[in-house]
């Protein structure tokens, strides 16, 4: 009994909050507003920048957001709106910058890094990689000489003489 | 072979050393990280066809002022930096050869109208931009914004923010003289 008024009563809450969410009109049809939705993740708002269109509360937000409701309505596609916006506030309106010129170091920076960290971690395991085990004849007389009469004070790691 | 190894720890700290460098000097550079409203410049203006704030008055159709250079205000009668310009809006409209156009940006037709009325009415005609549809195809965050437009409809300067005398002189004056010749 207890579980279902707890349920209720969440159920209640998350219907109050998602309609605080849309109060303004959308598409009567599910699949054209599901795309405006996605749409709206995707364009910057202009006056607060870090936040998408679909997230913020700016008066301007709101006009782009019935925009694109009104030109998905009218049959353009998600490209064409794009676009539009871009070509009115130049490129920083997209979270997704386009691939040119301009956004090369943006796009293709994180591989360069990447593979440079890669070249980087290759070398350095190469220097280190040494044989193991693959000693030749001085140092296997060496290894024989060490392990009959045991570290002299001259192989001692740090007990030499200070330069 | 130290030599060697010295330089493989050296490149990457240079790299990262270079990266910091980029990102120091577009942190501190002095327009931030705002933005560079110039995307239309360069671009053929809107078709516009707004209402006329007065009743009864003719639409404001952008299209029939072709082949003379149009100033367009954005301004709205809750702008405070709107009411500052005002005087150098007055004082552009006097500049020869020049069809300064306001459009009111999510005002009421009536308030618009009030705010004219207490500073001056300076514009050849009016629009009303309630849905705020023309600013976005302008492309403008706010206002006061300005466009200037040359004989073509091409958009020729921006200037966001409240004119002042400055702007007047060293930016918008020199542009038209440019597009009178």
């Amino acid at each position: 009994m207890m579980a279902r008024f707890v349920l209720v009563c969440w159920v209640t809450l998350a219907g109050l909050l998602a309609s605080s969410a849309v109060a303004e009109t959308t598409l009567s049809d599910p699949a054209l507003e599901r795309r405006a939705r996605a749409l709206m993740q995707e364009i910057r708002c202009v006056v607060c920048q870090s936040q998408s269109i679909g997230e913020s509360d700016a008066m301007i937000a709101a006009d782009m957001r019935r925009l694109i409701r009104e030109r998905i309505e009218a049959g353009d596609s998600d490209r064409e709106i794009l676009d539009y916006l871009a070509s009115r506030y130049g490129d920083f309106v997209l979270f997704r910058p386009p691939f040119k010129i301009e956004t090369l170091a943006l796009w293709l920076g994180p591989f360069a890094a990447l593979a440079l960290g890669a070249c980087f971690v290759f070398l350095r395991r190469r220097s280190h990689a040494k044989p193991a085990g693959d000693l030749d004849e001085s140092e296997r007389r060496r290894v024989a000489e060490l392990l009959e009469h045991g570290i002299g004070p001259q192989d001692a790691p740090g007990n030499g003489p200070t330069p | 072979m130290a030599m060697r190894r010295y330089l493989l720890y050296l490149l990457p700290t240079a790299l990262a050393a270079i990266v910091m460098l980029v990102f120091a000097f577009g942190l501190m550079r002095e327009d931030g990280p705002s933005f560079k409203p110039s995307a239309v410049i360069g671009t053929m203006s809107p078709e516009l066809k707004l209402a006329g704030l007065n009743a009864g008055e003719a639409p404001l159709i952008l299209k029939d002022y072709r082949g003379e250079i149009v100033v367009i205000n954005f301004f709205a009668s809750w702008c405070v930096p709107c009411r500052a310009e005002h005087p150098v809006l007055k004082q552009l409209a006097q500049m020869p050869g020049v069809r300064l156009i306001g459009i009111a940006y999510k005002d009421k037709p009536e308030d618009a109208l009030a705010f004219l009325r207490e500073l001056g009415d300076p514009f050849v005609a009016t629009g009303s931009d309630m849905d705020g549809k023309a600013a976005i195809g302008f492309g403008i965050t706010g206002v006061p914004e300005t466009f200037i437009l040359g004989r073509d409809g091409i958009i020729r300067h921006h200037v966001a923010g409240p004119l002042t005398k400055e702007v007047l002189e060293d930016e918008i004056a020199p542009i038209v003289a440019g597009l009178q010749a």
